[in-house]
């Protein structure tokens, strides 16, 4: 949900005749209000949605206003006129979620009772906890998500129906995959196109001499972008001078004198007209801004400074006219410009992307968001530059590769990677013994927030150069890892597609992995519950501390009942989980004991 | 990494060598040895600066008692900070290794436009406003008033600075333009006439060529440079345009109506000043009759750009009676104006040697050789006499007075050539009367003759044994360097035909033809949607990229092309250019790919690098003829058939394929970088053609990559693609050494010489 309220301005009108009555109307997903600006007005609004029946509004591009209609149980309808269609797009969107929900919620009350949800929750003997009550959609996705991924749905059937994980916390751990919606949003943003807007080539019916220019929002916003000075023109000009119809017709005027390649033609008609000549002439801003940006230049290849160096080619100096040299078309350069550096400007216009991420509608809006978007100038350019020409100067190959204090990564299957988690397991167990022993278990507020205090500024001082896993650690890790994938690759020789669990008997391979991913699942949940604060997690952990040895001890058996032959690679491939497991074993009994030694003092964790 | 060359201990920055670059260290010590000139190729992207930097700093570091300076030449000012970049690499390692007997002082040296710190003077737009605007500043009379009157604004950098005295020197270190002026703004220094008295100082001084080639500029810049240096021209294929263009002049309409503005506004100062302060005229003439025609020393700010001939042609004799007057100086000025006038309204063409030419202006305006020869200083005089600043508005004279000046002083090796319409746009008169130098050796000659060593280097020398002909000099070492490959990195091919399997070539009558530009435009886009990152084109012309872009976009192809990457094109505008390149790099480095379309002989083309992924891809479309119907080209061709023997179709040939390669050779930097070329025109597949491309190129031209066709050329590209994104081993396996280490260079020693020379 991105916005749970939305403010707005608009005029609240009782019937279609009605000029309305301008005030701010307030939405939250229950209920709207309407306040009108006008204090001593009496037309104030409070419906819950509950009221609303469903919503109307007039179309964009209509003669009509922005307007949104919404029809109400008492047979009338409440209409409210906007300012834009911007702002009516996101009220009528956001009317539509909250009928939506009131209608949901109604229903969704009774479904709820017979949901998977609550059925797992009785049959868990010891989880007192109440679940969450659960709309019609969530239960949907949720199964939904449980139908496309098969590995889920095991784990699903394994555990939650096994009763060692309840409903809520199989999915607490999923929440990303439950944001799906919004998760499916954030699409990648469109950059700005890299085609000509020159393209855009009018039509001609044949029989007169009328061309008609179709210009879609996308074509002004590029015009915009790629012409500063008509950009500049349309803020100055639309509407007090001219109309957009208007201002565009001239625009396209100017256009075609220049496609006519006829500077004489367009220098007399740019006398003539005062507007138009302001099309034809050299943008002055894309010349200032060239201006600026010369200075920030790679001086590597900063070929304006040559001229500076150049006295041959002084005026009248050298040769003028050899055949090495090009003609220069002079006179009316004024109203030439070139192909060229149309490209150009495309190019760099590319480059920079798109600024403004507004509705492309209203040209005027567009004008003055690009005006906002402009960039600034920074100045540490020069730094740049020059770390960039010191880059640059380095012959690569004569140099012996700069020593970097990491090794090149290379992932090819992250199941080769599973057990660098070991290493982390490792640690956190070694800190939570050191950490807990001299733990007091009497503690006030105080003394919390004072332990809290002093261990974020611990952190703060120590902890940025204490990663979280030693250097020497992962470089132990890594190196075994390489050392295990390069022998594997020695014996199966360089075939891409074949890899140790390839050539393991299918039922077994599939066994194997559906074990890690088991594994995977309780770890994630075991490591998650600790500290034990509640009795809840401690049920838990206990819970999964039997499951995880369940499959402790199939594993073993899948490794004694392999043929000699795979028997050491299944060895290999299991010792990792294996180890993880004795992990957490480990620490639970640890823990365990600690506990059971504090028992004779007063416990405020739990009791 | 340190290693000995017989006596000489070379410091290189590197870990790993290549082979080539030592061997190419090895000739260039000979060369430094023997004390004579040399003419080295080593292809691009094997490290010539670096190689070239280390020995030549080891070289004067390993003989402390006869220190050598290097004179660096570039063309273009980013190659400049490249190379000062380079050098900066190289100090810091030498100082790491040697402590602080390494020390050197190394600096850039630019115009005003580029040193200049002061926002007043920096506001003027091109290089003439900005040298006015400084000068305006900070000439002597300015500084004189402005002593008395404090109203009068200087500069106050320019103040510090000589306030500073003999204090204000640079320490030692290496600095880019960048460093001269930030150390400038940190001082309070003038960067520009701070670098200017260091030059003299430095161990090595990095500047453009006409610093030293042009006599305008190195007479002021470059006069006190000691015998004792090494001058390096980089990137010198093109030296022998840059030697023709220096000594030539041209004259347009234009000129001569400023020159005649500039002489009306001379002789209301003059008029000025015989009113209030004639003894200032007097004391002139007074001093011409005496000496020469220049003051012996001049205050660092009133020097002007110098006189147009070569030092040795210069008559050190007194300026003749009849110009020393100042308003008797004008008259002939007006006169010869007049007379060029009169001569720039022809219908024909004409041509004319110098000698004839001179003789007219006797018999026509009564000016004699002699007065012509002292044209050039006699203004100079008198400008200065005058006291004018706004120098950018004098160009218009200055320029009729290098062109006098010019034409007294040579007989031989110019001619004059009058044009009333440019030939390729007969519809538009613009008349143009244009003094050619043809020959290239003029201009180096004192060069040659004043330094010790000089060193022409470049990726494409080929033929090499014509260079010495055109610079007419003898090299002591004359060496063509393999490229020694770990892998085969470039990828060559000559593309004839396109996918219709129809010749495709820029030939004159083939080139507008529509199937040609398309074929060429389908080429383009299948390529741009296999090669990723930057793809480079090169086209023959201007005016055929702007026809051939044009015809592409009307036909759909260019929007196709814009599917797959970004185009960026190069100008006749050099800040748009730069800021297209800019923008192509960014685009390659942010993944979005890009197309850069370019000009050979054009800027871009003569010193900007794709290497890496900026140009994974070049394309040449057609040959780079230079325009043969050119008078200028048609005398220049007829000049080195005369004097040199050198044929003029083998003359084009290699012009045109020297072009190319240096187009194409813009890809590679380092053997771990890969790139492919495509010649694409059917006369490439010529043996005659083909051939004059270096050998770097030619080694990797397979057979079969040399009559392809545009389906052919894309399955390469694909295959070659693949191949070069596999890993692979730097040093070089199966017995080719392609990246030596220290302990590989003791061992080997001489052999590496031997493999790697043609």
């Amino acid at each position: 949900m991105s916005s749970r309220e939305v403010i707005k301005r608009a005029k609240y009108k009782i019937s279609v005749k009605d000029p309305g009555t301008p005030g701010v109307l307030k939405m939250n997903e229950n209920k709207l209000l309407f306040r009108p600006s006008d204090p001593t007005s009496a037309t104030k609004l409070d419906v819950e949605f509950r009221h609303i029946k469903g919503h109307k509004h007039t179309k964009e591009g209509s003669n009509k206003p922005p307007w949104l209609n919404l029809p109400h149980d008492q047979g009338g309808s409440y209409i409210f006129e906007f300012e834009s269609f911007s702002d009516l797009h996101i009220c009528r969107e956001f009317v539509g979620n909250a009928l939506a929900k009131s209608g949901e919620a109604a229903k969704a009350a009774s479904v709820a009772k017979v949901s998977p949800a609550t059925k797992v929750a009785s049959e868990g003997s010891a989880v007192t906890h109440l679940d969450e009550q659960l709309s019609t959609t969530e239960m949907e996705l949720r199964m939904k998500l449980l139908r496309e991924n098969s590995e889920l749905q095991k784990l699903h059937k394994q555990f939650v129906i096994g009763g060692v994980l309840t409903e809520s916390e199989f999915w607490a751990t999923r929440k990303k995959l439950l944001d799906g919606d919004n998760y499916r949003k954030l699409k990648q943003r469109v950059g700005f196109k890299n085609s000509m807007i020159l393209d855009t080539k009018p039509m001609t019916d044949g029989r007169t001499n009328k061309v008609t220019f179709s210009l879609t929002p996308e074509i002004k916003y590029q015009i915009f972008v790629l012409k500063p000075a008509v950009h500049q023109a349309f803020l100055n000009f639309v509407p007090s001078k001219m109309t957009e119809k208007d201002f565009w017709s001239k625009y396209f005027r100017a256009e075609y004198l220049h496609s006519t390649k006829n500077a004489v033609a367009a220098a007399a008609e740019a006398a003539e007209d005062e507007e138009l000549a302001m099309f034809l002439k050299d943008d002055d801003i894309l010349a200032r801004e060239a201006r600026q940006k010369i200075r920030r230049v790679d001086p590597t290849l900063d070929m304006e400074a040559d001229q500076g160096d150049d006295y041959t080619h002084l005026p009248d100096h050298g040769i003028f006219r050899d055949g090495s040299k090009d003609i220069s078309e002079s006179q009316q350069e004024h109203y030439k410009r070139t192909l060229s550096q149309d490209l150009n400007r495309q190019g760099a216009v590319v480059l920079e992307g798109r600024a403004v991420d507004v509705d492309l509608e209203d040209p005027r809006i567009v004008a003055q968001a690009l005006v906002r978007s402009r960039p600034e100038t920074n100045e540490n350019a020069s730094q740049e530059r020059l770390e960039r020409i010191s880059r640059m100067t380095e012959i690569e190959d004569l140099q012996a590769p700069h020593d970097h204090p990491f090794a090149p990564l290379c992932i090819k299957d992250p199941r080769e990677y599973f057990d660098a988690q070991q290493a982390n397991a490792l640690r956190s167990l070694d800190d939570t013994r050191a950490g807990t022993e001299q733990m007091k278990c009497n503690l006030t507020n105080e003394e919390v927030y004072g332990s809290l205090r002093k261990s974020i500024s611990e952190i703060k001082t120590r902890g940025l150069n204490d990663p979280i896993v030693k250097p020497e650690v992962a470089l132990m890790v890594f190196n075994g890892l390489t050392q295990n994938i390069s022998s594997n690759k020695y014996q199966l020789g360089k075939n891409p597609q074949e890899s140790i669990l390839d050539r393991l008997p299918n039922t077994t391979k599939e066994e194997l992995l559906h074990h890690w991913m088991s594994i995977q699942e309780l770890l994630r949940h075991f490591w998650s519950s600790y500290p034990i604060t509640t009795t809840y997690l401690n049920t838990k952990v206990t819970r999964l501390k039997d499951a995880m040895s369940q499959i402790y001890r199939q594993l073993e058996d899948i490794k004694a009942s392999m043929q000699s032959d795979f028997r050491h690679q299944v060895s290999l491939l299991v010792r990792p989980m294996h180890q993880a497991l004795d992990a957490a074993f480990q620490h639970y009994d640890a823990d365990l004991q600690k506990r059971s030694a504090r028992t004779g003092e007063t416990p405020n964790g739990y009791s | 990494m340190k290693f000995q060359i017989e006596d000489v201990t070379v410091y290189f920055p590197y870990d790993h060598i290549y082979p080539e670059q030592y061997a190419y260290m090895v000739e260039l010590k000979r060369a430094l040895d023997a004390k004579g000139h040399c003419l080295l190729e080593m292809p691009t992207g094997t490290g010539k600066t670096i190689a070239l930097l280390s020995l030549i700093t080891s070289y004067t570091l390993s003989k402390p008692n006869s220190p050598l300076k290097l004179i660096y030449c570039t063309r273009t000012v980013h190659e400049m900070e490249k190379t000062l970049a380079e050098l900066k690499l190289l100090h810091e390692y030498q100082l790491q290794h040697l402590g602080p007997q390494a020390r050197i002082l190394a600096l850039g040296l630019s115009s005003r436009k580029n040193l200049c710190v002061n926002p007043l003077v920096l506001a003027a737009e091109n290089r003439d406003s900005v040298d006015a605007a400084c000068r305006k500043l900070t000439a002597s009379w300015v500084r004189a008033m402005a002593a008395e009157n404090p109203e009068v604004p200087t500069c106050e950098f320019f103040e510090q600075y000589e306030r500073a005295g003999s204090g204000a020197v640079l320490p030692p270190g290496v600095y880019t333009l960048q460093d001269l002026r930030a150390f400038g703004i940190e001082k309070g220094w003038c960067p520009y006439f701070l670098a200017r008295h260091m030059v003299q100082f430095a161990n090595v001084v990095v500047y453009s060529y006409q610093y030293l080639l042009d006599p305008k500029v190195a007479g002021i810049i470059s006069k006190e440079m000691q015998k004792e240096s090494v001058v390096v021209f980089d990137e010198a294929h093109n030296i022998d345009n840059v030697c023709i263009e220096a000594l030539s002049v041209s004259v347009r309409r234009q000129t001569l109506e400023g020159a005649r503005r500039n002489l009306n506004k001379m002789r209301q100062e003059i008029d000025r000043f015989k009113a209030t302060d004639a003894g200032r005229l007097r004391a002139e003439y007074n001093r011409l009759v005496e000496s020469l025609a220049q003051r012996g020393n001049l205050p660092i700010g009133d020097a002007w750009l110098a006189n147009p001939a070569l030092p040795d042609d210069i008559l050190r004799e007194a300026v003749p009676g009849n110009i020393r007057k100042a308003e008797h100086f004008l008259h002939v000025l007006r006169r010869l104006v007049q007379y060029l006038e009169g001569r720039l309204e022809t219908e024909n063409v004409e041509k004319e040697s110098p000698v004839g030419f001179v003789a007219s202006i006797i018999t026509h305006a009564g000016i004699d050789q002699k007065a012509l020869k002292f044209c050039y200083d006699r203004l100079h005089s008198l400008m200065l006499t005058l006291e004018i600043t706004d120098t950018d508005e004098f160009l218009h004279i200055q320029t009729i007075c290098d062109f006098a000046t010019l034409v007294g002083t040579y007989a031989r090796g110019f001619s004059i050539i009058i044009e009333p319409f440019d030939e390729r746009m007969p519809h538009i008169p613009d008349p143009v009367l244009q003094l050619s130098c043809h020959d290239a050796s003029l201009a180096i000659k004192p060069v040659f003759e004043r330094f010790q060593s000089v060193v022409i280097t470049s990726g494409t020398l080929s033929p090499i044994d014509l260079y010495p002909r055109l610079l007419n000099f003898n090299p002591v070492v004359s060496r063509s360097f393999t490229m020694s490959l770990t892998r085969d990195c470039i990828c060559p091919m000559v593309l004839t035909r396109g996918s219709d399997q129809l010749p495709v070539s820029t030939k004159f009558d083939m080139r507008s033809d529509l199937g040609v530009v398309r074929n060429y435009g389908r080429l383009l886009l299948e390529m741009v949607s296999v090669v990723p990152d930057g793809v480079v084109c090169f086209f023959v012309s201007y005016s055929y990229m702007d026809g051939i872009v044009n015809s592409w976009n009307e036909t759909g192809i260019l929007k196709d092309i814009m599917q797959h990457k970004l185009v960026f094109i190069e100008t006749q505008d050099v800040v748009e250019t730069t800021l297209a390149l800019d923008n192509y790099r960014k685009a390659c480095d942010c993944g979005r790919g890009a197309v850069f379309f370019s000009v050979a002989r054009g800027k871009v083309a003569e010193g900007i690098d794709f290497d890496r992924h900026y140009g994974r891809l070049v394309i040449m479309f057609g040959v780079p003829f230079q325009y043969t119907l050119s008078k200028i080209l048609l005398a220049r061709l007829e000049y080195l058939r005369d004097t040199f023997q050198i044929k003029e179709g083998d003359f084009l040939t290699f012009d045109a394929l020297r072009q190319a390669a240096q187009c194409v050779g813009r890809v590679i930097r380092s053997k771990a970088d890969y790139g492919m070329m495509i010649f694409a025109d059917k006369r490439y597949s010529r043996h005659d053609k083909r051939s004059k491309l270096p050998g770097w190129i030619l080694s990797h031209l397979r057979d079969a990559h040399l009559n392809l066709s545009t389906d052919m050329a894309l399955h390469i590209a694909r295959e070659f693609l693949r191949k070069m994104a596999q890993p692979y081993d730097k040093a070089g396996g199966n017995g080719r050494r392609t990246l030596l280490s220290q302990e590989d260079l003791e061992k080997l020693g001489d052999r590496i010489i031997d493999e790697m020379l043609h």
